[in-house]
C-alpha cells in the first residue's frame, strides 16, 4: 500500500502551498481582511462554513432528545455518535494526514485502562480519569508517532506497526497484575455527573454528543488551519512539503498525538458506558476497524465524513437486520456485501457523492 | 516459572517445533507476500480465504473420503480460480486506484465469507482424524507429528515452485515487471489487469496448498483465519514484502521466535516476542530481511 | 469473557464496526398443540427476549443456547402455554448481541420497546455486564443462561437471576469433587500441573486451584497460561512431560482443549488423570466421539443434568434427533427458559415487577438439574452446583456425586 497520493483535490494542494509560505506574513484573518490571495480567503470561508454547519448539526442533535422518545432511538444515535468520535479521531491522522493506522485501539485501550485503573485502584473521580485517560492517549500518540515517523515509516509499514503495537498492548494488559490481566476491570455503578455515569440514557447521549462535536470541530480546525495545510502538504507529497520547509515529521507526530487524544476519549466513554473492560475488548482489532470504517465510508479527509459514515453504517446494519433478522449470520454477510457495493460505486465515500454528481453535471454541460 | 534444567532439556524440541510450525506460517504467508508484492494491497480477507480452503478440504474428506494431501489437486486449481475471479470481478472494480477502497473491500469480503461460512457450516469446530494423525517421527530426539513434517516439505516445495515460476516463465516475468512498475508494464503492452488477477490467483492457490497441509494438524471453524492473519503479516514484513525466500525464512523464524518465547516467557506473554521483533524490523529494516530497499 | 467452550471476544474480529439494534423478529416459537379452537379467543402471547451472541467470536455457544431456549419453548407452548394466564403462549423475540457488549446493551433497549417482559441470555459474562445493567433501567428481569462471572450478581442489580452455579461456586465444588475422587481411589494423585487460557475464566480458575490445592495435600508443579488461540501445544506438552505430574487440570475453551488432548497423545504424555473445571470440551459429546481414544477418561466438572431424572436424557435425545450436539450451553439455555416460565406462571402477569418478584421468590423444583428447589440470594441460585462427568467409551457419563452418578468413575484413568 502506498501513501495515498495524486487523487486529492487540487485546491487542497494549492492552499497548502499558500499556507506554508514563510512565516511573518501575518495571520489568516489579517491577510483575508486585506483581500489576500484567493486560497486564503477560500480557507477562511471554509472555516466559517464548517463552524456554521457543525453548529447547526450540534443544535439539531442537542434538541433531538426532545423528539426522540424511544430509548432505542436515543441509544441508536448515542452509539452512532460514539462511532463518530472514533472515526473523527482516526480521520485526523488517516484522512487529513494520509497515515492509515490499523491499531488505533492502542489509544482507545490506554484511555479506558488509565481511567479504569485510577478509579479502581486510586478511587479517583471519573472525570479526572477522563482527563488522565485523554492525556495518556496524547502521550502515546506522540510517542508512537515519534518512533514511527522518525524511522521514516509510511504507508502499509506504518499501518502494520500500529497493528503490532495494539497487539503488544493487548498482550501486556493480559499479563500484568495492575490491569487485572485477563480478568479485566470493572468500575462501580455510581451515577452522577462527576462520576460520568448517568441514570438516564440522555446523560450518555449528551456526553457522546459533546465528545463527537469536539472531535469533529478539531477535524474542522485541522482541515482549515495552517497546521492542517502543512499536514495535507505532507500527505500529498512529503518531499515537496519538506522542500517548502515544512517539518514533516513534527507535523505527523502532532497529528498522531491529536488523533490519539480523541481516540482515548472514546475509550473512556466506552468504560463509563459499559463499565467493564478486558484486554481483547479494548485493545482488540475490532476497535481499530470500527475507527477506520466510518471515515472511509463517509468520505476520507472530510470534516463530516466520520459523522456521515458512522450514521450510514449504523443504518445499513439496521437494514440488513431488518431484511434477514431471522438468520443473523446472513444479515451480517449482507452488511459486508453492502460495504463492497458501496466501495465499488462510491469510490470517494458517501461524502464524495456530491462531488461526483457535480463533476458529472459539469462534464454534461461541457459536452 | 523459569527453570534452567527444564528449558535446557526442552530447547531442542522447542526449536524443531518452532521450525515445523513456522513452515505452516510460511505457506500461508507465501500467498500474502505475492499479493502484496504485486498489487501492493494488504489483503484483509486472507484469513477468511484460508478458512474457505480449510472447509473445502474438510468437505472433500468427509463427503468423498479424499485424503487431505490428495485434495491438493482440487484445492490448488480451485483456489486459483476463486482468486482470479475475486480480483477481476470484486476487488479490482472497487479499487478506483485508492488504497482505502482496497482495505474496505477486502474487509467487506472477509465479513461476507466468514458469515456465510457460519451460516452454512454452522459455527462449531471441526477436525479430521486420519491414519497418520498420531504418527510420530523422531528428529534427533525431538518428536514431531507426521502432518507437521509434511507441512515442512510442502512449504519448501511450494516456495521452490513459485521461485521457478517467477524466474523462468513468461507469466513470472510479467508479474515481476508489473510488481516493479505497473505503468511501465502497461506501456510495453502487458495486460496489467490480467497480471494482477493472476497474482491474486496464485496467492490463493498457495492458500489452497496451505489448507491441505494444515488441516490434518489443526482444526477449522469460521473464525479460524483470525489466528493466522497477524502472524502471516509478520512473516511477510520480516521476510520482505514480495520475497518468497523471505517468506520461507521469515515463517521459520517467526515459528522459532514464538516457540522460544513461549518456552522462556510462558505461552501467553511469550506471544509478545513475535511482535517485538516485528516492530523492531519495521523500524530498523523496513524492507525486511530479503526485501529490496523500499 | 469468562465462559467455557469459546474463545474470548474479538480475536481478530473484522465483523465489528457494525452495530445494529434492529431486530425483533418474532420467531414464533414452534408451536405444537396450539391448533384446536381457532374460534376460541387466544390470550395475547407473552413476549420474551432471547438475547444471545449469534454471530462473532462466541457465536457457537450462543447458538447452542438458543437451541436450548427453543426446545424449552416447544415444551412450554406445546404443554398448554402459561396456564395461569389462560394458556398464553410464550413468543421469543430473538436478538443477536454479535459477541459485543455494546451491541447487546443496545438490543436490550430494542427489546424493551418491543414489549418483552423478561430476557433470557446472553451467555457471555462480558456481554452480561452490559445487558443486565441496561435491562435494570427498564426493570426487565434477566435470566442468565450462563454468564458465570460472580461480579454480575454482585452489583446490587435486582433484576438479575442465575439458575446455574457462579464461577466461584463451580471452582470450589470442582476442587472438592476432585479431592473426593482421589481420596476414594486411595490418593494415587499427588502432583498437579494446571493449564489455562488467559482470560477471566481460565485465569480465575487457575488462581483458585493453585491457591486451594496445596491445603488439601497436593503439590502444584506448574501453572501454564496460554493465549487464545494457541496454534501449537507441543511446547506445553513437552513441559508437562518434563514435570511428569499425576494429573493435568485444564481450564480453557473447546479448540484449545481438543488441541492439547491431541498433542499430549502425540507426544506420549499420559498423566494419571485429566480434570477440567468448566472445560470447553470435557463434557462435549462431539469431542468425546471425534477425539476417540485421546479423550477417553477425561473428567470435567461442569453444568450437567441429573441423569436419573428421565427428562434430562430425553432432552438430550431430542436435541440429537434434531442433529444438534447436546452441550451444556444448550442445557442451560433450556433451563433458564423453564425457570422463567415457572416465574411467569406464578406472577400471573407480564408486568415486569411481578416477574422480577416471582423470580426472586422462586422455589422451582420441577427441573432435572442436581440443584434442589431454587433459592435466590442476590440473584444467585444457592443450591446450584456443577457435577463431574467422565468420557467413557466415547460418551459423557456422570460419575460424581454418588447421588447422581450413572457410572463408576475410572480413576486413575490414564488419559492419552
Amino acid at each position: 500500500m502506498h501513501p495515498p497520493q495524486s487523487n486529492r483535490s487540487v485546491t487542497g494542494m494549492a492552499s497548502s502551498i499558500e499556507d506554508s509560505a514563510p512565516p511573518g506574513r501575518g495571520s489568516f484573518s489579517r491577510s483575508a481582511r486585506s483581500g489576500q490571495p484567493a486560497a486564503v480567503t477560500h480557507l477562511l470561508g471554509g472555516t466559517m462554513r464548517s463552524v456554521r454547519v457543525l453548529g447547526a448539526i450540534g443544535i439539531v442533535l442537542a434538541l433531538a432528545p426532545l423528539v426522540l422518545h424511544s430509548d432505542f432511538q436515543l441509544t441508536f444515535v448515542t452509539l452512532a455518535l460514539y462511532s463518530t468520535l472514533l472515526g473523527a479521531a482516526w480521520n485526523i491522522l488517516g484522512g487529513f494526514g494520509g497515515q492509515y493506522s490499523f491499531g488505533h485501539a492502542v489509544f482507545f485501550g490506554l484511555g479506558a485502562y488509565v481511567a479504569a485503573m485510577l478509579q479502581v485502584h486510586a478511587g479517583v473521580p471519573a472525570w479526572i480519569g477522563l482527563v488522565a485517560g485523554v492525556a495518556a492517549g496524547a502521550a502515546a500518540g506522540a510517542a508512537l508517532g515519534a518512533i514511527s515517523f522518525r524511522y521514516g515509516l509510511r504507508g502499509s509499514y506504518f499501518a502494520l506497526v500500529t497493528l503490532a503495537m495494539a497487539e503488544v498492548f493487548r498482550i501486556v494488559a493480559n499479563s500484568v497484575p495492575f490491569t487485572g490481566a485477563g480478568v479485566g476491570m470493572m468500575i462501580e455503578l455510581r451515577t452522577g455527573l462527576a462520576d460520568l455515569q448517568f441514570e438516564s440514557r440522555r446523560g450518555y447521549y449528551y456526553l457522546a454528543l459533546v465528545l463527537a462535536l469536539v472531535a469533529l470541530a478539531v477535524g474542522s480546525w485541522v482541515r482549515h488551519s495552517r497546521f492542517g495545510a502543512a499536514l495535507a502538504a505532507v500527505r500529498d507529497n512529503e518531499d515537496a512539503a519538506r522542500a517548502l520547509g515544512i517539518d514533516a515529521t513534527r507535523v505527523k507526530v502532532a497529528a498522531t498525538a491529536l488523533s490519539g487524544t480523541l481516540m482515548a476519549a472514546g475509550g473512556v466513554f466506552y468504560l463509563q458506558y459499559f463499565h467493564y473492560i478486558d484486554p481483547s475488548l479494548v485493545f482488540g482489532p475490532s476497535v481499530s476497524v470500527e475507527a477506520l470504517l466510518g471515515p472511509i465510508v463517509g468520505g476520507l479527509g472530510t470534516v463530516l465524513g466520520p459523522l456521515i459514515g458512522a450514521f450510514a453504517l449504523a443504518l445499513v446494519s439496521q437494514i440488513a437486520t431488518h431484511l434477514l433478522g431471522e438468520a443473523p449470520a446472513l444479515s451480517m454477510a449482507l452488511y459486508g456485501l453492502i460495504l463492497i457495493v458501496m466501495v465499488t460505486f462510491l469510490p470517494r465515500g458517501i461524502g464524495g457523492l456530491g462531488k461526483l454528481v457535480r463533476l458529472r453535471a459539469r462534464r454534461g454541460r461541457d459536452a | 516459572m523459569i527453570d534452567g534444567a527444564l528449558i535446557g532439556a526442552a530447547l531442542w524440541p522447542a526449536l524443531v517445533n518452532g521450525l515445523t510450525m513456522g513452515a505452516i506460517y510460511a505457506l500461508i504467508a507465501l500467498g500474502l507476500t505475492l499479493i502484496y508484492g504485486v498489487l501492493h494491497i494488504i489483503n484483509f480477507a486472507h484469513g477468511s480465504l484460508l478458512m474457505v480452503a480449510l472447509y473445502a478440504v474438510l468437505v472433500l474428506f468427509e463427503r468423498l473420503g479424499l485424503d487431505p494431501y490428495a485434495a491438493l489437486v482440487v484445492l490448488v486449481p480451485g483456489m486459483f480460480a476463486l482468486g482470479y475471479a475475486l480480483q477481476r470481478f470484486v476487488i479490482n472494480p472497487a479499487r478506483h486506484g485508492r488504497d482505502e477502497n482496497t482495505l474496505l473491500v477486502t474487509l467487506g469480503l472477509s465479513i461476507v465469507i466468514e458469515n456465510l461460512a457460519s451460516h452454512f457450516f454452522k459455527t462449531d469446530t471441526r477436525q479430521i482424524e486420519t491414519a497418520y494423525t498420531f504418527m510420530m517421527v523422531d528428529v534427533a530426539g525431538a518428536t514431531i507429528a507426521m502432518p507437521r513434517l509434511l507441512a515442512c516439505v510442502g512449504a519448501l516445495v511450494s516456495c521452490l515452485v513459485l521461485a521457478v515460476l517467477m524466474r523462468y516463465t513468461d507469466l513470472g516475468r510479467a508479474i515481476r515487471a508489473v510488481a516493479r512498475e505497473a505503468q511501465g508494464a502497461r506501456v510495453v503492452g502487458i495486460d496489467v489487469e490480467h497480471v494482477f488477477a493472476m497474482s491474486f490467483a496464485i496467492g490463493l492457490a498457495c492458500l489452497g496448498a496451505a489448507a491441505c497441509f494444515l488441516l490434518p494438524a489443526y482444526y477449522v471453524s469460521p473464525q479460524v483465519g483470525h489466528g493466522f492473519v497477524l502472524v502471516a503479516f509478520t512473516v511477510v514484513v520480516l521476510g520482505g514484502m514480495g520475497s518468497f525466500t523471505g517468506s520461507l525464512v521469515g515463517g521459520l523464524l517467526v515459528g522459532v521466535i514464538e516457540s522460544l518465547g513461549g518456552l522462556l516467557l510462558g505461552e501467553s506473554l511469550g506471544q509478545i516476542g513475535v511482535f517485538v521483533v516485528f516492530i523492531a524490523i519495521l523500524l530498523l529494516r523496513p524492507s525486511g530481511l530479503f526485501g529490496h530497499k523500499a | 469473557m469468562s465462559d467455557p467452550a469459546s474463545p474470548p471476544l474479538p480475536a481478530l474480529d473484522t465483523t465489528s464496526g457494525r452495530r445494529r439494534f434492529l431486530r425483533a423478529s418474532g420467531a414464533l416459537a414452534a408451536s405444537a398443540g396450539a391448533a384446536p379452537g381457532l374460534l376460541l379467543a387466544q390470550p395475547a402471547p407473552i413476549k420474551v427476549g432471547v438475547l444471545l451472541p449469534l454471530t462473532g467470536a462466541v457465536a457457537y455457544p450462543g447458538q447452542q443456547s438458543r437451541e436450548g431456549v427453543m426446545l424449552a419453548l416447544d415444551d412450554i407452548n406445546g404443554g398448554g402455554g402459561i396456564k395461569s394466564m389462560g394458556g398464553a403462549r410464550i413468543e421469543a423475540l430473538v436478538a443477536d448481541a454479535q459477541s459485543q457488549p455494546q451491541v447487546g446493551a443496545a438490543e436490550v433497549d430494542k427489546l424493551n420497546e418491543a414489549g418483552v417482559c423478561a430476557i433470557v441470555g446472553p451467555y457471555a459474562s462480558a456481554i452480561a455486564f452490559a445487558t443486565t445493567q441496561a435491562a435494570a433501567r427498564h426493570n426487565i428481569a434477566c435470566v442468565l443462561d450462563q454468564a458465570v462471572a460472580d461480579q454480575i450478581t454482585a452489583r446490587g442489580l435486582k433484576n438479575v437471576f442465575r439458575f446455574g452455579p457462579s464461577y466461584e461456586m463451580a471452582v470450589r465444588t470442582g476442587i472438592n469433587n476432585f479431592h473426593i475422587l482421589n481420596t476414594v481411589a486411595g490418593k494415587p494423585v499427588k502432583t498437579v500441573v494446571v493449564v489455562h487460557e488467559e482470560s477471566l475464566f481460565g485465569t480465575g480458575t487457575a488462581t483458585t486451584i493453585a491457591r486451594d490445592l496445596p491445603a488439601l495435600g497436593y503439590e502444584v508443579l506448574e501453572v501454564i497460561k496460554h493465549a487464545n488461540p494457541t496454534r501449537d501445544f507441543n511446547n506445553i506438552a513437552l513441559r508437562i512431560k518434563a514435570r511428569n505430574p499425576d494429573v493435568v487440570m485444564q481450564a480453557n475453551y473447546l479448540n484449545e482443549f481438543a488441541l492439547l488432548l491431541r498433542t499430549l497423545r502425540q507426544q506420549g504424555v499420559r498423566p494419571k488423570a485429566m480434570y477440567s473445571i468448566f472445560g470447553g470440551g470435557g463434557s462435549n459429546p462431539k469431542v468425546a466421539k471425534e477425539l476417540g481414544e485421546a479423550a477417553e477418561g477425561v473428567l470435567d466438572c461442569n453444568h450437567w443434568f441429573n441423569p436419573k431424572d428421565k427428562r434430562g436424557p430425553a432432552l438430550r435425545a431430542r436435541a440429537e434427533k434434531k442433529g444438534l450436539t447436546f452441550t451444556h450451553e444448550l442445557l442451560m439455555g433450556y433451563n433458564a427458559t423453564m425457570l422463567l416460565a415457572d416465574a411467569i406462571e406464578r406472577a400471573r402477569s407480564t408486568r415486569r415487577e411481578a416477574i422480577v418478584d416471582a423470580l426472586a421468590a422462586s422455589t422451582w423444583a420441577d427441573h432435572f438439574m442436581p440443584y434442589g428447589p431454587t433459592r435466590f440470594v442476590n440473584g444467585q441460585n444457592q443450591g446450584a452446583q456443577p457435577i463431574v462427568t467422565q468420557i467413557q467409551k466415547g460418551d459423557v457419563r456422570v460419575v460424581l456425586p454418588n447421588t447422581y452418578a450413572e457410572a463408576e468413575p475410572v480413576f486413575p484413568s490414564r488419559v492419552g
